[in-house]
């Protein structure tokens, strides 16, 4: 039996029609309860109006992330029991981006800044061509997988004091995709990548505050990855080639 | 809702922000009083005896501090964005320089 029999869980409501406001429910507790769990109890037994967004609930999908007592987390694996305050939770949508409504952020100015990061594949071959081998162990390679991971949660946007202050900055995913791709052998534009992310809001806006790292719930690290592009870019700059 | 940010790469940022302002208020008043040396030596002199108050001294000691922590964080800074190492060898590259520090520091102070 848990030790306490209920919750009380602040969630933040409204949009842009309507001024966010805090909204304070008791949620019965379990001994295992996931922060989706207690939002997916509240909308179905308490207040169906309330809108969220998830899909596949194991951290796969990046759909879920929401900021849980002040903390952007996949709110799907995180455990009520980690996270918290007393008896309380507070809940709020992703910071940095506009509300849709309550819980669910408006993803496009996040996706957005991925594209103009040059966040895309540009091809070396056709698929007319054979496939190029691709030598696993080599640096480049090992630099590239290090970010292949990114499920595009927005938890490290979200967390980023420096998108906070400056709108143009592209943020650490769309960062980190660019450092994969410039790092991948099968990518035919690396100037394209070096061209976007040295325009302003790029790569040097970052304040190496580390933020993106400190809270990726992969453990992914957008910091190293934005100090490789500025340093490939200065590189660029002087003259080097890689 | 308050945001969460107090992890040890947020605050070693702020810490820089903040000794980095604090220099920088400091150093147009610090060269003004230069300039005495320059313009007019007894002013110069004049003003030195305030060096003498325990309260000037206690900000020299801040004012010391204030430089410390930016060329350290400065170089933390410089390490991270321009050296490719693993964050175990940072680590590892900053005990030493700490170490260092430590020990020659020591060894100045008994020399003085």
């Amino acid at each position: 039996m848990p030790e306490r029999d209920h919750l009380t869980v602040t969630v933040q409501r409204g949009g842009p029609d309507a001024p966010m406001r805090p909204q304070t429910f008791e949620v019965p507790a379990y001994d295992n309860q996931t922060v989706l769990d207690v939002v997916s109890w509240i909308q179905q037994n308490a207040d169906p109006t309330l809108t969220y967004r998830f899909a596949c609930r194991v951290g796969m999908c990046g759909s879920c992330a929401m900021m849980v007592n002040g903390v952007p987390r996949w709110t799907c694996r995180t455990h009520v029991s980690k996270v918290l305050d007393g008896n309380a939770i507070e809940v709020g949508p992703l910071r940095n981006l506009p509300v849709i409504k309550d819980l669910a952020a408006d993803m496009d100015p996040f996706f957005d800044k991925w594209v103009a990061a040059e966040g895309r594949h540009h091809p070396t071959r056709s698929r007319d061509e054979e496939i190029a081998p691709i030598d696993p162990i080599a640096a480049e390679r090992q630099e590239a997988n290090a970010g292949i991971e990114c499920i595009n949660c927005s938890v490290c946007y979200s967390a980023c004091d420096t998108v906070a202050g400056n709108p143009d900055y592209l943020g650490p995913a769309a960062l980190q995709r660019a450092w994969t791709l410039y790092n991948d052998a099968k990518d035919a534009d690396r100037d394209a990548i070096l061209d976007a992310v040295s325009a302003k809001g790029g790569c040097h806006s970052c304040h190496s505050m580390g933020s993106c790292t400190a809270y990726c719930p992969n453990e992914l690290d957008p910091l190293s990855a934005i100090a490789g592009l500025k340093r490939a870019t200065a590189k660029r700059f002087f003259g080097g080639r890689k | 809702m308050k945001v969460a940010r107090a992890h040890p790469l947020w605050l070693a940022y702020l810490l820089h922000r903040l000794s980095g302002l604090g220099l920088a208020l400091f150093l147009p008043v610090h060269f003004w009083v230069l300039s005495f040396a320059l313009n007019d030596a007894a002013k110069l002199d004049a003003f030195l005896t305030l060096t003498e108050m325990p309260l000037v001294k206690m900000a020299e000691f801040g004012l010391v501090f204030l430089l410390a922590v930016h060329l350290f964080g400065g170089l933390r800074l410089l390490a991270l964005e321009w050296l490719p190492w693993s964050a175990p060898q940072k680590t590892w590259a900053a005990a030493a320089v700490a170490g260092s520090f430590l020990v020659s520091t020591t060894f100045l102070l008994q020399a003085i």
